[in-house]
């Protein structure tokens, strides 16, 4: 059951998407944000669209798979379109009772769900493309500058690192407690929300119990091998942009640009 | 002696439908009979924590089926819950489950969700708590004050209160000291003396489970590959070896001194069957001299 949720849906391939610096993607995930929230006329939305589908096709992600990633926030986009529908005021087309469905309410949830739709499309465009780990590399490499404001970016990374490369771990150990007790007789699956609550104690608490351990360890295997931090730190993979970066990258502040400054 | 578990063609498939699709067990048959203390050994990936996991129901076989007293326990899916109250299950490390505020909640724990309680309750704690070894001081202690052998006997306590018809546990003695080990397995024998209950002793540890188990019965890539006392397993080494495990170090020896034309029963399997062999054919040479 558990082993059903992929975080970070990322598949290994190595279509140009996939071997783009994982800056660029960033940024041109930040252009592609930049146009969503910009753009008001069809022809924006089109030009937005279009860049989806191009970036879809480039990285070889099937259409099911896309729509995948909406799922979870489905409720989040049929309750955006419900209530920009009835709440938006304007020129009134039909009423029911206090609900009253007006031109501008229309278009607003259409504009909206349109934009929550490829926001999370595209983003999950990004998740899909690039592995976790070289995710936190670019973002580390991307906000590098804020060290001189004193904000622990490596650290920040590194943080992130380590809790993506134990959400498997941990699912594994759930199911495993969570056997263990089922053959104690616990059960999880019956009862009210109380006593479901109460039957999850018996595997929140190992759990819980078994992170600080792993996270003990792990703090002591890194001091053996003297790690201190980001200072004067060397990476195994270097980042490096290619021209291929330097175009996608061009593409995409030309897509926001334009949008911002025409529509 | 009557079977008490039937396992009967069980396979099972994990990731149906999905590229990860892989069989850990594959039309398996085997009989665990009433009363008797089973060792089931196999390497790393062989299926053994997936059919065990089938015993008690815990996992739901993709293929065949698993009697208990002649009963399917899949029959009625919505009293498994009984089946595995029956069918007592002591996962590997098992230490890592515990979570109540005193040893003996936490061995409670299987007892009140049978729906025991009061003297009942108390006298199985008591009984469990004697069979894993533990004293009695410690029951009002917190699970996690205790040694790390201590927390496992706790764990394995917290089973055995169910009184389960039919113990399993899978690799009981991983991870601890020899000294650790030895009293655990002695503690498990005696309870399987004493109760006469059914025990399944998992185990990759071929030493251990010759001197305890009254049949062997070896998995290898998800299928039985030999099944019987321990004498009868061991007389086969050379098989063994070649599924990837260990004979017991006496056999090796035996096995080793026979290849060199020393004529020694190659089923020995404890150091003091060895020796007796050895002594015994020492005399025999003495003699024809």
């Amino acid at each position: 059951m558990l082993k059903d949720i992929t975080l970070g849906q990322y598949f290994p391939g190595t279509t140009l998407a996939h071997r783009l610096d994982p800056r660029t993607k960033l940024l041109c995930v930040l252009c592609y944000i930049v146009a969503i929230f910009a753009c008001h006329s069809v022809w924006g939305y089109g030009a937005v669209i279009v860049t989806l589908i191009v970036s879809a096709a480039v990285s070889r992600v099937g259409v099911k798979a896309l729509f995948r990633g909406l799922r979870p926030v489905l409720f989040i986009v049929v309750f955006t379109a419900v209530l920009n529908l009835f709440y938006t005021p304007g020129e009134t087309l039909w009423t029911w009772g206090v609900l009253r469905v007006t031109r501008e309410g229309i278009r607003m949830s259409v504009a909206m769900v349109a934009r929550i739709v490829l926001l999370i499309t595209g983003t999950f465009l990004l998740t899909y493309t690039t592995s976790p780990i070289r995710l936190t590399d670019g973002l580390e490499s991307l906000l590098s500058p804020l060290k001189k404001l004193r904000v622990p970016v490596h650290e920040l990374a590194m943080m992130m690192s380590i809790a993506l490369r134990f959400i498997p771990t941990l699912i594994e150990e759930t199911d495993k407690i969570m056997s263990a007790q089922k053959a104690r007789g616990a059960d999880f699956e019956s009862g009210g929300l109380i006593r479901r609550a109460k039957a999850l104690l018996p595997l929140l608490v190992p759990l819980f119990i078994s992170a600080f351990r792993r996270a003990d360890e792990l703090a002591t295997a890194m001091e053996c091998r003297c790690y201190h931090g980001g200072e004067g730190r060397t990476k195994l993979h270097v980042l490096r942009f290619a021209a291929r970066d330097y175009l996608v990258f061009l593409l995409f502040l030309a897509l926001a640009v334009g949008i911002v400054v025409f529509d | 002696m009557d079977d008490i578990i039937k396992v009967e063609n069980l396979t099972h498939t994990y990731g149906v439908g999905t590229p990860f699709e892989r069989s850990a067990v594959e039309n398996m048959s085997l009989s665990i009979r009433r009363g008797e203390l089973l060792g089931l050994i196999g390497h790393t990936g062989s299926g053994k924590s997936t059919l065990i996991q089938h015993l008690n129901g815990l996992l739901r076989p993709t293929g065949g089926r698993v009697l208990l007293d002649g009963k399917d326990i899949w029959a009625e899916p919505k009293k498994i819950r009984d089946v595995r109250f029956r069918v007592g299950l002591v996962f590997q490390y098992p230490e890592y489950q515990l979570f109540e505020e005193t040893v003996r909640k936490d061995i409670a724990f299987g007892p009140v969700n049978m729906g025991l309680g009061g003297e009942e309750l108390d006298r199985r704690i008591r009984d469990a708590a004697r069979f894993a070894g533990l004293d009695e001081s410690l029951l009002d202690k917190s699970p996690f004050a205790l040694s790390g052998g201590q927390k496992r006997r706790v764990a394995i306590a917290g089973v055995i209160a169910m009184e389960p018809e039919v113990l399993v546990l899978d690799e009981p003695s991983a991870g601890l000291d020899p000294r650790g080990r030895e009293e655990l397995l002695a503690h498990i024998r005696t309870y399987h003396r004493e109760r006469g209950n059914t025990v399944v002793l998992v185990s990759h540890s071929m030493e251990e489970v010759a001197r305890y188990a009254d049949r062997i019965v070896v998995l290898a890539h998800g299928h039985t590959l030999m099944d019987g006392t321990p004498r009868e397993v061991f007389a086969h080494g050379q098989e063994l070896v070649r599924a990837g495990l260990d004979v017991p170090q006496s056999t090796r020896i035996a096995m080793a001194l026979r290849a060199r034309g020393l004529d020694i029963d190659p089923a020995v399997y404890t150091v003091e069957e060895l020796a007796d062999a050895l002594l015994a054919l020492r005399k025999g040479g003495e003699a024809s001299c």
